[in-house]
């Protein structure tokens, strides 16, 4: 189990990171769907199929605006050239790097094990089960517990999608 | 504890593409993999080992659930991470037909 999700990470690390350094945009964009998809495989073994399902229709969505996006653009990106002294900014971002992660493991190190049974938070949400009348846990916390924080969720999509509208729309303010 | 630094991994390199990257839409996909790395992570955090879908059915009412909590939260940032993408890839589209350019440094010159 815990060795699927290894394999999984790791494959989506080589995904972003040949996504990162493509030197075309087309190829940049469908590498970044191997981080979105196996993001949806890992859902799915975490044992979250609600968020698997969600993840699935975001990461399409996603890829269709970026392909749009791209689509008649000139997309080959020039290529740095190797200088000395960029290996020496390789090197300090790799020293960062390792200086990230050590503070990530001291930070974290508070945290339970993998797999740890810790149920403190959500134990009165899966009692409640009988009261919000929800096979689902994951719903009945989301529409009943947490109501307002779905309202809130729909007004940020809702400004979103206005936004992108406002950005995009072709007719633009009259000249006086 | 390495499937955290796994996972953390992730995020710099979603950071190093956010910082290093000149073509704007690189350093769209490096803020998209910064914020998917958090979203595993959470839910990372509420796996429970043995636990099965937090979905009441027949025959499961009473085995043990894995954390319905962080899934409910991140649920709510996914949608979320749609919709600032989409308004980033916007802003994108509208600057490639203003300067004919994704490179940061280029529009930076053709400015005023």
């Amino acid at each position: 189990m815990e060795l699927y999700l290894i394999i999984i990470l790791v494959l989506m690390i080589l995904g972003s990171i040949y996504s990162l350094n493509a030197s075309d945009l087309l190829s940049a964009v469908i590498s970044y769907g191997i981080v979105g998809f196996g993001l949806v495989i890992a859902f799915l073994l975490l044992q979250a199929p609600d968020l698997a399902i969600v993840q699935v229709v975001v990461e399409v969505a996603t890829l269709i605006i970026m392909i749009a996006a791209i689509k008649n653009t000139q997309s080959k990106i020039p290529k740095m050239e190797f200088k000395p002294k960029i290996a020496i900014y390789y090197a300090i971002t790799l020293i960062a790097a390792l200086v990230f992660i050590l503070i990530f493991d001291r930070a974290t190190g508070c945290l339970s094990q993998f797999g740890a049974d810790t149920m403190r938070m959500a134990q009165p949400y899966i009692d409640g089960a009988q009261h919000t009348k929800s096979a689902n846990l994951v719903t009945g916390v989301v529409f009943d517990y947490r109501a307002y924080d779905t309202l809130g969720e729909a007004t940020v999509l809702f400004t979103a999608v206005i936004g992108v509208l406002t950005i995009l729309r072709i007719k633009g303010k009259k000249e006086k | 504890m390495i499937i955290y630094i796994l996972c953390f991994i992730l995020f710099l390199v979603g950071l190093y593409g956010v910082v290093s990257k000149r073509n704007l839409i690189k350093i769209i996909i490096g803020i998209a993999i910064m914020e998917y790395s958090i979203n595993l992570f959470f839910i990372m955090i509420g796996y429970i080992e043995g636990g099965t879908a937090p979905i009441i059915t027949k025959g499961f009412e009473h085995s043990k659930f894995v954390d319905p909590l962080p899934q409910a939260m991140i649920l709510t940032s996914i949608v979320i991470g749609l919709a600032t993408t989409a308004l980033l890839l916007a802003v994108a589209i509208r600057l490639y037909q203003k300067y004919g350019t994704f490179d940061i440094n280029k529009i930076k010159d053709l400015k005023g």
